[in-house]
Parts: structure tokens; C-alpha cells; sequence
């Protein structure tokens, strides 16, 4: 048995190993969608740094925070912000439909639905949107 | 006359080639053939020494995966007439060694499976005397969708973090481990969680998710490791706030 083990070792000379590509990722949709996903990590962190970066600047009084906005109106800031938003939107999306995957909720006996786990996350989303904006706009 | 379709087959012959090559072959097309019906044809009829493994041929012993059209597929439930007019490219199943034309070394696979103890661990047998280990249909419900795997190796073959970093356990072996720890019966969680919470476990995952796709058992591996995520950050919590496991 033992010769026949050394034969079937990883290091089997006459084994094919195949190569993969650098561009695998771009063989499916589906792993493209996963590396954006990924990449999108990113944005997300950039995001948080802007919100902090506008929290400071509202903290430092009125000119600080025009000066702020001032450097916000420049073009490469504002694609950097527009692409993020839809970056973070599609991470936010894509995370939430995951979610029923490694969520298993149970009442009583029953299992609970992936998609009311889904729709659970968006309807969190909505509201804490909504009070974000009525702290900022109405309140 | 019969309708034709053509199979490029891809062929490893390590004794005449350094690179594997792919060879044509006209076989009929009836409605109720499949890929592996294709490659028997070849086999009896064109060229015998084509080699590629299958034995039930009804998707239960998982022995005839391959990579149909650059999608991994049981040939043995994947019908030529859907590939019409052709050609059907058939490759062995990516991210694993070749060894000879379409057939691939699951050893790796083997190492790993034991390591997650894919049995059920008691931490003291119950006498024979006591009768069996009763279990409710609701707890076998919450095993039997993993205890499906039939370690047909087409989720590893889809997952690009497997291919890209061979250390990783893998989709069906992390399934098969969930399998055992949502079993009633059994008391190995413990043990699995230290094998399985190292980076090369489920933290080796990022959720690409084509494991849970190609699975013809839905199975869902993904699932199964993300869930083991939840299950594995909340032990740590718990370990942190309880170091004595009070």
C-alpha cells in the first residue's frame, strides 16, 4: 500500500495543472459581480471617510464647512462621490439578498422565508434612510 | 437519418503530451441522450482509450463531473439535444490535477473531508441496551438538505478561491460538515469549529456563491458556510465575554 500512496502524492510529475488566467473573473458574470463586490469595499470604506471628513468640517463653524463644500464641488470629487453612491448601493443590495443565506430564522417550528429576511434588511434600510433625512431636512 | 453533434473532448495522454488537446467525434444526438451516453458511444464505437469515470448514470454517485461548455455539469444528467447544434466542448473539472483525459485526482478533497469529521462524534456512546439515537422529522429537516452531497466535486470546481488557493477546505466538505453538526445525534461541533474557523476554513470564503449554483442536489454550500460564519463569529464573542465558557 505504501508504494502505491507514492504514487498519488501532490507532487506527481506526470499530473496536468492546468493554469488559470489572471483574467478568470471575467469568464462570468457571476465572478465579475463578486470581484465589483469586492472592489466596492472600497467605496464603502471612502464613504465613511467623507462623512467624517463633513462631520469635522461641520464641527470647525460656518467657513470651515463652505470651504469643505468648496473642495466638494470639484469635478473629480463629485465622480468619486457618484460613483461611490452607486457602488455602495449595489455592495448594500447584493449583501442584503445574501443574507437569507446565512440567516436561518425559525418561529415556533417553522422555518421563516429567505426573502422576509431579505425584505426585512431593505425595509431597515428604508426607514433608517427616512430618519437620517428628517433629521437633516426636517427636523 | 440520425441526428449528429460533435463532442471536442479534451485529452491527457501524460505519456504523449505535456499539454493537454482537444479531439472531434460525431455522435448521435436522440433526445434522450446525455453527455456521458456521448462519451460511451466514443468509447465503444470511436476510440477506446478515452478515459473518464461514471458508474450509476442517475446522478447519484457524483462520479461524472466534468466541465460541459466551460459550466461544470453531471454528463450523466446533462442532455446533448440542449447543446444542438453543437459542438459540446468536455473538459475534465477545473481547479483539480489532471491524471489521464478527463479524469481528475480527488485526493486533496479526500485529505480535507476527514478533517472536518464528516461522522457523528458522540462524546460517550450511549450502551446498545438504551436502544438508538431518536430523532424528530423536524431535526432531520435541519440536516437533510447537506446530507444530499453526493461529493460530486462540481462546487469546488466552480469556486475560483479554491482554485486560486488549493489550501481552502472547500464547499462540500465545509456542507458535509454542517451536516453533522445540525444533526441532533451528534456532539463534534466543537471539534469541527477548530478546524474549520482557521482561514483556510470558512473564512476562506468570500461568498463568490457558484458552489450553491452548479450543486445538482441542492445542497447549497454557500449557505452552509455562511452560515458556519454566524455560528463561528458568535462562539468567539462568546469565548471573549466567557472565557471559562461559564
Amino acid at each position: 500500500m505504501a508504494h502505491i500512496a507514492e504514487h498519488y502524492t501532490e507532487y506527481h510529475p506526470r499530473w496536468l495543472r492546468p493554469h488559470i488566467s489572471t483574467y478568470w473573473w471575467l469568464r462570468k458574470w457571476s465572478y465579475f459581480a463578486f470581484i465589483l463586490r469586492e472592489i466596492s469595499s472600497l467605496f464603502v470604506a471612502w464613504s465613511v471617510v467623507y462623512l467624517l471628513l463633513l462631520v469635522y468640517a461641520a464641527g470647525q463653524g460656518a467657513a470651515e464647512y463652505e470651504a469643505f463644500l468648496e473642495w466638494s464641488r470639484q469635478p473629480w470629487v463629485m465622480a468619486l462621490n457618484v460613483s461611490s453612491l452607486a457602488l455602495v448601493a449595489f455592495h448594500a443590495v447584493t449583501w442584503f439578498n445574501l443574507a437569507p443565506q446565512a440567516l436561518v430564522v425559525h418561529v415556533g417550528h417553522k422555518h421563516v422565508p429567505g426573502s422576509l429576511i431579505a425584505a426585512s434588511n431593505y425595509v431597515a434600510w428604508v426607514v433608517v434612510s427616512a430618519i437620517v433625512a428628517w433629521l437633516l431636512i426636517g427636523g | 437519418m440520425q441526428k449528429q453533434i460533435k463532442l471536442q473532448v479534451a485529452r491527457y495522454r501524460p505519456e504523449q503530451e505535456s499539454e493537454s488537446v482537444f479531439d472531434e467525434f460525431e455522435v448521435p444526438c436522440p433526445n434522450d441522450w446525455v453527455v456521458l451516453d456521448g462519451l460511451n458511444h466514443i468509447k465503444d464505437q470511436l476510440d477506446g482509450t478515452l478515459s473518464y469515470r461514471w458508474s450509476c448514470r442517475m446522478g447519484i454517485c457524483g462520479s461524472c463531473g466534468m466541465t460541459v461548455n466551460g459550466e461544470p455539469k453531471l454528463t450523466c444528467a446533462t442532455f446533448l439535444t440542449d447543446y444542438a447544434p453543437g459542438p459540446v466542448r468536455v473538459e475534465p473539472l477545473r481547479n483539480f490535477p489532471v491524471i489521464r483525459d478527463l479524469i481528475v485526482d480527488l485526493g486533496d478533497f479526500m485529505q480535507k473531508l476527514v478533517r472536518v469529521k464528516p461522522w457523528i462524534v458522540r462524546a460517550a456512546e450511549k450502551p446498545l441496551s438504551s436502544g438508538e439515537y431518536l430523532q424528530t422529522p423536524e431535526e432531520m429537516d435541519e440536516y437533510k438538505q447537506f446530507s444530499m452531497c453526493i461529493n460530486c466535486m462540481l462546487c469546488y470546481s466552480a469556486c475560483p478561491i479554491y482554485g486560486l488557493d488549493p489550501k481552502f477546505i472547500g464547499p462540500a466538505a465545509i456542507a458535509l460538515a454542517q451536516r453533522y453538526n445540525l444533526d441532533s445525534r451528534d456532539e463534534g461541533a466543537a471539534e469541527r469549529l477548530e478546524v474549520l474557523s482557521d482561514h483556510e476554513g470558512i473564512w476562506g470564503c468570500t461568498f463568490v456563491g457558484e458552489c450553491t449554483k452548479v450543486c445538482p442536489k441542492n445542497v447549497n454550500p454557500a449557505g452552509a458556510i455562511q452560515r458556519y460564519k454566524l455560528n463561528a463569529a458568535l462562539e468567539s464573542v462568546k469565548s471573549f465575554f466567557l472565557p471559562r465558557g461559564a
